[in-house]
């Protein structure tokens, strides 16, 4: 029993993050309707901005690195915006342009970390006590609880923003038809300026704590493939959705991992996209779309 | 450094590539379907091509055929459950289907899991690549040029009024998802037998980016395109080898350059045929005479 928590506490420590990643998956496609491939190149490049503000700016307090890692990845991701996505918008492209040009920008971005910084693998300073937590039979590493509070408070954050504010507002009617909602008077530039900067600093925010958590590799995008399967899971678009989507992801993976082979925990996330997308391709709570005539 | 055997390892390593390219191009480029999957088949072609040659002594022909059907089989089966995917959801099916295909490869220890397989014959020559690299465009152009290949192309266009005037669109999107996955298979065992050795590593999902990238920078729906797409793009590494790492950089930084600006590709939905008629069609107009009426529909339809 005791182990079956402590592979519930894991899958959702980890899951937390995959939300922190996912959500930026479906801010995009909300409005865009595209995959952004490219979110995984922010969560790396938000893993080194958090660690070189540990490092080199000496002392900087943890918040502070947090803050900095989720501001510089912010700014990339609407850098990238304006660069690989915005020109094709101005276009109408279709969306598979869109795809293609995320991939370029994150093969760019991952091998330009690779020329510059270097393929190796970096640590995470030691910035909290290594002593686990212990609850009866099951321990609770510092660093997961600390990962779960952060994502909770973020994730909060942003359904505050999306929910409540007036830019939230926006960001719905822009999901809902971006056409009209530019006829509306909403200025759509600026909405898509604004889900770019929300997911790239929590791109950040999560690249920095997956960082702390295990290692700083410019492969970090791939594993966050994974955090896009977990958004497709919860349903493309839908934010509620990611979350409940990666968090059943989290739990589900380190269940098999726990229980079947530790080899298969990738095999049995990628499985997973493929039966979700033959059942219910709308996932948990996406919207069904239906082709016009 | 450019010796023969150096030049002739980059262009069977062309061929392997040109064949998936290929196989890709009347996928996405004729059909209008996208694949990030690819490098799934190729696996698929290679790992089933190798254990025949490598295991059961099966001459390397008989043996690529049958990690072609193995590809052709999967794809069906792949085909039946996500084709009726709207949009995005498919090529993300095939993504996943992409993974999930190396990840089996790297649990089957029949397959040599993580490790892969070794001491393969290496029987690939630039010669056999090149017959089949032929033969090869040569069937894809038949095929297009075909009722069947019209209805894939009536499909990309416009796929309910395709559906209306009666073409079976399920049934010419799994053909084609078929045809394409063999298309890739042949590639992936030409690729097995000429490294001699095989890992999953090798069939991650880069892979099957790079290759939606070669078909794109060649120009959708043009097998002219893809043929100077797989070709550029596989010397042009090669040619960069110097600027070691910086090149992908400039790889990635090229994909999206060409996105934003060139989106059709170098030869976007015309043939080098086309090119030379447009040629002949410009020198004419420069003597003074009039473009051909059937030119300016062509220019149209690449528009």
């Amino acid at each position: 029993m005791s182990i079956f928590i402590q592979q519930i506490i894991n899958g959702l420590s980890i899951g937390s993050i995959y939300a922190l990643m996912a959500v930026g998956y479906s801010l995009v496609y909300s409005i865009l309707n595209f995959s952004n491939f490219a979110h995984g190149g922010v969560i790396m490049l938000g893993a080194y901005f958090g660690l070189y503000a540990v490092t080199l700016v000496g002392g900087l307090p943890f918040l502070g690195a947090l803050a900095v890692a989720a501001l510089l990845a912010g700014l990339v991701a609407v850098a990238l915006e304006k660069i690989a996505y915005r020109p094709l918008r101005k276009r109408n492209a279709p969306s598979l342009y869109f795809i293609i040009s995320a991939m370029g920008a994150s093969i760019f971005l991952e091998n330009l970390v690779i020329v510059t910084i270097g393929p190796t693998f970096r640590t995470y300073p030691q910035m909290f006590s290594a002593a686990p937590i212990a609850l009866g039979n099951v321990t609770i590493s510092r660093i997961d609880v600390l990962m779960f509070a952060i994502a909770a408070i973020s994730l909060a954050v942003l359904m505050f923003i999306i929910e409540k504010t007036k830019v939230g507002l926006a960001i719905r009617a822009c999901s809902f038809n971006t056409k009209a909602s530019n006829l509306m008077g909403v200025n759509v530039n600026r909405v898509i300026f604004i889900i770019f900067l929300l997911g790239g600093m929590l791109a950040g925010v999560a690249g920095m704590l997956f960082g702390m958590r295990y290692t700083v590799y410019p492969q970090i995008g791939v594993i966050t493939n994974k955090s896009f399967i977990a958004a497709v899971f919860g349903g493309l678009g839908s934010l509620p959705g990611a979350v409940v989507g990666s968090l059943l992801l989290g739990i589900i993976e380190t269940f098999g991992a726990g229980y079947i082979a530790s080899t298969y925990r990738d095999l049995i996330a990628f499985s997973l996209l493929i039966i979700i997308l033959v059942i219910r391709p709308s996932g948990l709570m996406g919207r069904v779309t239906e082709d016009k005539a | 450094m450019f010796n023969w055997f150096y030049i002739e390892g980059i262009l069977i390593l062309v061929g392997v590539n040109l064949m998936v390219v290929l196989g890709l191009s009347l996928l996405t480029g004729f059909t209008g379907l996208f694949s990030f999957g690819h490098a799934g088949f190729m696996a698929i072609g290679a790992y089933v091509s190798a254990v025949c040659t490598l295991y059961y002594h099966i001459p390397f022909v008989p043996a690529m055929v049958l990690g072609a059907a193995a590809s052709m089989v999967m794809a069906l089966i792949i085909g039946y459950f996500t084709l009726g995917l709207k949009g995005d959801y498919f090529c993300i099916a095939t993504l996943g289907f992409g993974e999930s295909v190396r990840l089996i490869f790297d649990n089957l220890d029949f397959f040599g899991g993580a490790r892969g397989i070794s001491s393969i014959p290496m029987i690939t020559t630039f010669e056999l690549t090149l017959v089949i690299c032929i033969l090869a465009v040569a069937a894809l152009t038949l095929l297009m040029h075909s009722r069947h290949g019209r209805n894939m192309i009536a499909i990309r266009e416009e796929e309910l009024a395709s559906q209306a005037i009666g073409i079976h669109v399920f049934r010419y999107k799994m053909i084609s998802f078929a045809i394409s996955a063999a298309y890739a298979a042949v590639g992936g065992a030409l690729y097995a037998h000429y490294l001699g050795y095989l890992q999953p590593l090798m069939f991650q999902l880069t892979k099957s980016t790079e290759m939606t990238i070669m078909v794109i920078f060649g120009g959708l729906g043009s097998i002219g395109g893809s043929v100077i797409g797989a070709v550029l793009l596989t010397f042009l590494p090669e040619l960069l080898r110097s600027f070691a790492n910086w090149r992908l950089v400039f790889y990635g930084a090229a994909v999206v350059l060409i996105m934003i600006s060139r989106p059709q590709g170098l030869m976007g939905g015309m043939e080098l045929t086309d090119l030379w008629r447009k040629f002949r069609a410009g020198g004419r107009k420069r003597r003074g005479t009039d473009v051909l009426p059937d030119e300016k529909k062509e220019g149209g339809d690449a528009a």
